[in-house]
């Protein structure tokens, strides 16, 4: 399922990115490969959607976390 | 001859990796064009026993594959420049993340150190390193560092002078599999002396050494050592190598290297290969790394839910910059006060050096032109580092982050990127490095936009502009709700013009929004300090520089060609009005009760007139102006001795005293600045009507004459007089060569409020908009031989009116900030259109909106 249906407080894994090549790979290295452990930290209506990754926060606007596959 | 080694400092945003340039370097560094943004190359020079050091700080990055410009950057200068020995700067309190960039540089084959930083905050979150065993792992000396406390700095010289001095050259391969790496056999004490090599499974090391095979002949030198490196980079589709490589044969060969990597792993080779680089990293660190404590929710948690939350986020973000704003305006007034002071002082000294009254060029270029021009820009350097500050203060924070992204929902609507809030907060401060900070901005799309509306975002530079007109015009209560409208009716006609570009010459999709949060940090003292002067001293640096300059060319178009023959005679004129008053003053002797044909009143005042001729020639110190005091008062102590004298000396004694009174008040109300209708002004007001009062119940005949003379007679002398002072100014003026093009442009100005005066002044600001202001002192200063100078404020309030000078606000809020502007703009998007279309679209703007606000506002009859 995409990402942005995560709950806050939920820790799923990634399993693919449904994009171009290009932002696969600046996911990557910000760290999100697949396989990867993902803690959605918030996740509002009309807020910031942040997640834990190795032990760092980061924002993702929703456009990709429709686009982040996990399980 | 000392040996010289470069060193290059590189890691991710936000690791502490500018803090440790600064530590290492002190102030021996070359920052680049700008601050702000370090895509520019720092520089600086170390020195640590007989090592002299040079260390280039590169920009932040998350890794080395060529996303962005900054990476291209950092990696290029790598490859190309080969330095000594890289330092890799690591947030130890987010290990794995910044180990990525590590990763990347043991791969390159540079000799490597890390420093572990911010490891107080690390060892706060329970972690606990190994570090000889990761030491191993990445072939690299590691040294923990605490970047803004200074600590670890002297190890980590060492470890940079021992790696620079060994050779690295070497590589010895040895298998020793752990978690499936091949690792060389490291010693303790030096493990940079072999490479360690990362495996990436067999798939992949496949078409590794395929492309290897490949490319080998086309590689030359130095390139060859790194043969492994490039064909890595062709299989993660890196731009710049693929540009290199650009052949048939190895297109071809990378399709089916991709496919093959594909249906294999089920992913794409960099995300394989990205994936492969993490699970070495967990490898290592999961060996190597104990963490005790669990922080579930951390401090930065709990204020981001606050700071970021739905409802409270943006109000909380407006708040803050109100508060910003506050400040700048409040601590800024101080000491804006002993600047103006020591400016006004150093210019009465330097005029002492001269003659009274005497005309010369180089004190009216001292003086009127440089003082003038750039004392009145440096007047407003307090309020611009208080507003560099506070902008220092949110970033070094962590806040700024959480700004953009709470701004990326907004920007999202007017088609801009979260990221674009940045540089127009940088805007701010300065159009000039906001630009070039538009360089995070990954889509040409996003950043012409962003590069295009930041202007509007009002800089400092207008702040002298608005510090000058608004407490000129409008009351104590509306300073700063005034000022907050300006800088929010900029922000406003950004986001429209913004809007209006993104859905017709810039349309296109937007970029996704990907941002790190780093958790919130107490800036520390230092490091604000740091950041805000390297923006002031950039401010400066423009006053001094461009600044002078202009203020220079702009004294001489306001000063010459001098006016010799002037069209009225003034000084016919100004005799003509002292004859009238003494005439009128003659006719008051029946009131005073002295014989119509007495002379005494006369000749009394007339003595003070020429006391004050006389005057003229002397400075108050020297002796040729006591001299002139002292005949005045012999001579009406003689008057007063002669009969009817009397009536003269209790003329003149109630007159002064009646003065004293008004001038009393007059003063204290300006020195305290009190505000008509608040309570220390009526009680002054009731103090001095006390006063004046007693002074009539004392002699009310001679009272009633004194205020007969000061009302009909005095006053209207005095105002005569100065308006034929201005009248030959304003001749003067208009022969100047500034005088002549402003006039010219009147058809174009009165449609806005504007008079020729303002049009000199808006022209001079096209270069820097701080030259507005000095223009507009030294308009109103030139022609002046004495420093009796009145203040600027007054003399613009006695000639515009509240809704000319919101005109004038807003006409150099809208218009471009400064030649550097549209120069930076062109630079940044590399053609001159945009620039041009930059300069060419705010002027028309800023002159419609204008013109719209004018005319609206003029039969409205409002602020008229």
């Amino acid at each position: 399922m995409p990402l942005a249906m995560v709950k806050a407080g939920q820790r799923v894994h990634l399993v693919s990115v449904n994009a171009g090549r290009g932002l696969q790979a600046r996911l990557a290295d910000m760290g999100l490969v697949p396989g990867v452990q993902i803690e959605v930290v918030s996740n509002a209506l009309h807020g910031p959607f942040i997640v834990a990754v190795k032990g760092c926060r980061m924002v993702l606007g929703h456009g990709i976390t429709q686009k982040i596959m996990v399980a | 001859m000392k040996p010289k080694i470069v060193i290059a400092l590189a890691g991710n945003p936000n690791s502490g990796k500018t803090t440790i340039f600064n530590k290492l370097t002190g102030a021996r560094q070359h920052v680049g064009n700008y601050p702000g943004v370090t895509v520019e190359r720092k520089e600086g020079y170390c020195r640590y026993g007989d090592m002299e050091m040079q260390i280039v700080d590169l920009p932040g990055t998350y890794s080395l594959t060529a996303y962005s410009t900054e990476e291209l950057v950092a990696r290029n200068f790598l490859i190309d420049e080969k330095p000594d020995v890289v330092v890799d700067i690591i947030d130890a309190s987010n290990l794995e993340r910044n180990l990525y960039l590590a990763v990347q540089l043991m791969e390159l084959g540079v000799p490597l150190v890390l420093a572990f930083n911010m490891s107080d905050q690390a060892r706060a979150q329970g972690h606990e390193f190994d570090i000889e065993k990761l030491s191993s792992y990445f072939g690299a000396s590691i040294v923990q560092t605490v970047g803004h406390k200074g600590t670890g700095m002297k190890e980590l010289l060492e470890a940079i002078v021992a790696t620079a001095k060994d050779d690295t050259s070497e590589m010895n391969r040895n298998d020793e599999n752990l978690s499936g790496v091949l690792l060389s056999k490291a010693t303790i004490h030096s493990p940079f002396r072999q490479r360690p090599v990362m495996d990436y499974g067999r798939e992949i090391e496949e078409e590794i050494a395929r492309l290897e095979s490949l490319i080998k002949l086309k590689v030359t030198g130095k390139d060859k050592d790194n043969l492994r490196w490039l064909a890595l980079k062709l299989l993660e589709n890196d731009k710049a190598v693929r540009a290199r490589f650009d052949t048939p044969e190895i297109n071809s060969q990378l399709e089916k290297n991709a496919a093959r990597i594909e249906k294999i792993l089920g992913e794409h080779p960099e995300t394989a290969i990205a994936g492969r680089r993490y699970g070495f990293i967990s490898g290592a660190c999961r060996e190597a790394v104990r963490s005790t404590i669990e922080l579930r929710h951390t401090i930065s948690e709990r204020i981001d839910a606050v700071a970021t939350n739905r409802l409270l986020g943006i109000p909380i973000f407006m708040g803050l910059m109100y508060l910003v704003f506050q400040l700048t305006f409040t601590l800024g007034d101080p000491p804006m006060k002993w600047i103006e002071e020591g400016f006004g002082w150093l210019g009465a000294q330097i005029v002492g050096w001269w003659p009274k009254g005497s005309e010369s060029a180089l004190k009216s270029l001292l003086v009127d032109g440089i003082i003038g021009g750039v004392g009145g820009v440096i007047v407003f350097l307090p309020n611009i580092l208080l507003l560099f500050l506070a902008i220092a203060i949110l970033e070094d924070s962590g806040y700024m982050a959480r700004a953009a992204f709470i701004m990326d929902r907004v920007m999202h609507k007017i088609g801009l990127h979260g990221k674009s809030f940045i540089p127009m907060l940088i805007g701010f401060g300065c159009s000039v490095p906001a630009i070039m900070a538009t360089r995070t901005l990954e889509n040409r799309r996003d950043r012409l936009v962003t590069m295009l509306v930041t202007p509007l975002m009002s800089c400092g530079a207008r702040l002298p502009i608005y510090a000058l007109i608004i407490p000129a015009f409008f009351p104590q209560v509306w300073h700063a709700p005034m000022l907050w409208l300006i800088y929010v009716i900029g922000i406003v006609l950004a986001v429209l013009s913004a809007k209006l570009l993104r859905s017709t010459i810039l349309k296109g999709e937007s970029v996704p929004f990907v941002m790190e949060l780093p958790p919130y940090r107490m800036p520390t003292l230092k490091s604000v300090l740091i950041h805000m002067w390297e923006r002031g001293w950039l401010y400066l640096k423009k006053a001094g520089t461009i600044i002078l300059c202009i203020s220079i060319l702009l004294w001489a178009m306001t000063s010459y060609p001098k006016k010799t023959a002037f069209d009225v005679d003034y000084e016919a004129e100004a005799a003509k009005a002292e004859t009238s008053y003494l005439s009128k003053v003659q006719q008051m002797n029946l009131l005073l009760g002295l014989p119509g044909g007495s002379p005494l009143l006369v000749q009394a005042l007339q003595a003070e007139l020429d006391m004050a001729a006389e005057q003229e020639k002397y400075h108050e110190q020297e002796a040729g102006y006591a001299d002139a005091t002292k005949k005045k008062e012999d001579n009406i102590l003689g008057f007063t001795q002669a009969p009817g004298g009397d009536q003269l000396s209790h003329f003149l004694k109630m007159r002064d005293d009646i003065q004293k009174a008004k001038a009393d008040f007059a003063e204290a109300v300006s020195r305290d600045e009190l505000e008509e209708g608040s309570s220390a002004h009526s009680s002054l007001a009731g103090d001095r009507d006390t006063a004046l009062e007693a002074l009539r119940r004392a002699k009310p005949d001679v009272y009633a004459a004194v205020v007969y003379y000061m009302d009909t007679i005095d006053t209207p002398f005095k105002e005569e007089k100065a308006q034929i002072e201005q009248a030959k100014q304003a001749e003067e003026m208009a022969y100047s060569v500034a005088g002549r093009i402003g006039h010219a442009l009147e058809p174009f100005l009165k449609p806005m409020g504007f008079d020729w005066k303002i049009g000199t002044a808006l022209i001079g600001a096209f270069a820097a908009k701080e030259v507005f202001v000095a223009q507009m002192g030294i308009v109103y200063s030139v022609g002046e031989a004495d420093e009796k100078s009145e203040a600027l404020r007054e003399h613009l309030r006695s000639q515009y009116s509240p809704l000319t000078a919101f005109c004038i606000m807003l006409f150099c809020l809208i218009s471009a900030p400064c030649m550097a502007t549209i120069a930076v703009t062109k630079r940044e998007s590399n053609s001159w259109k945009w620039a041009l279309f930059q300069l060419g679209g705010l002027t028309a703007l800023a002159c419609v909106l204008t013109v719209m606000v004018f005319q609206a506002g003029s039969l409205l009859g409002i602020g008229v």
